[in-house]
C-alpha cells in the first residue's frame, strides 16, 4: 500500500508499470486518472490550486486503502495525488489497484475514488477569467460514495 | 485548551487559518455555536454543507471534545 501527496507532478504510466512490476502474482490492475479540465461550470480554467490538511489527507487517504483492501482480495494499491497549482492537462489523481482477477480490482478502484472524493480533505481553487473560484462539493460524489455502504 | 483550525473558503472569509481556545466545550457543536456567536463572517459556520474533524479524522457535529483535541472546520471536500 502507497500513499503519496506531492507538489512534484508524476508520469501515470511509469506508476502503472511499477505497481505490476512489484509482483508477478497479480493478474490484473484497474487505474484511474484525474486530470484538470480547460473547462468548468460554465468558465474557462486556466490552472488550479488545491489545498489539503497535511497529517489528515495522509491519514484519510491510507484508511480509505485500508477499507478497500479489508473489502476485497487486492495484491496492491497505490494512491498518488497532488497538491499546490497544477495547469490544466496535468494529471491530479492516480489510483492503482492490484488483484489476481480483475473484478477485485475493478470494484476496489471505483471505491477508492468515490470514498477519496467526499472523505479526503482538498479543496479545488480554479482561476478563471473572472477571478478565482473555489470548486463546491457535488451531491453526486455524495450519492456515488453512499452506494458502498450498502454492500 | 482546544485547537482549532479552518480551511479554505472558511479560512478566507474567516481571515483565519486557526486558533487556540482555552474555554471547555462539550462536542463539536458546542464549540461551533460559540463561534457562531462571534457573528459577522463566523455565519460561514453554519453552512449546511459544513464538514469537521477531531483529532484528524471526520466526525459529525455530536461528537464528544477533551482537552487537547485538534478540531478542524472546513466546506465540502472537492478533490480528485
Amino acid at each position: 500500500m502507497s500513499i503519496r501527496v506531492q507538489l512534484q507532478p508524476f508520469d501515470p504510466g511509469v506508476e502503472l508499470n511499477a505497481l505490476h512490476a512489484a509482483n508477478l502474482g497479480i493478474g490484473a490492475v484497474v487505474s484511474f486518472v484525474g486530470y484538470v479540465r480547460d473547462f468548468n461550470e460554465g468558465r474557462e480554467v486556466g490552472g488550479m490550486f488545491l489545498e489539503h490538511f497535511p497529517g489528515m489527507t495522509e491519514k484519510a487517504l491510507g484508511k480509505i486503502a485500508e477499507e478497500a483492501a479489508q473489502r476485497w482480495p487486492l495484491l496492491g494499491i497505490q494512491i498518488i495525488h497532488r497538491v499546490g497549482h497544477l495547469q490544466p492537462g496535468e494529471p491530479i489523481v492516480f489510483v492503482g489497484v492490484c488483484s489476481a482477477h480483475r473484478q477485485a480490482a475493478f470494484e476496489a478502484c471505483d471505491f477508492v475514488m468515490d470514498y477519496l472524493k467526499t472523505r479526503a480533505p482538498f479543496w479545488k481553487k480554479e482561476d478563471t477569467r473572472e477571478g478565482p473560484r473555489w470548486v463546491e462539493g457535488r451531491s453526486s460524489d455524495q450519492a456515488a460514495a453512499s452506494r458502498w455502504q450498502a454492500i | 485548551m482546544i485547537r482549532v483550525q479552518y480551511f479554505a473558503r472558511y479560512r478566507e472569509a474567516l481571515g483565519l487559518d486557526g486558533e487556540q481556545l482555552s474555554a471547555e466545550f462539550s462536542s463539536l457543536e458546542q464549540l461551533r455555536q460559540h463561534l457562531l456567536a462571534r457573528g459577522g463572517v463566523w455565519d460561514v459556520l453554519a453552512e449546511q454543507n459544513l464538514m469537521c474533524a477531531r483529532n484528524q479524522e471526520l466526525c459529525s457535529l455530536d461528537e464528544p471534545l477533551l482537552a487537547g483535541d485538534e478540531v478542524a472546520f472546513f466546506p465540502t471536500v472537492t478533490g480528485g
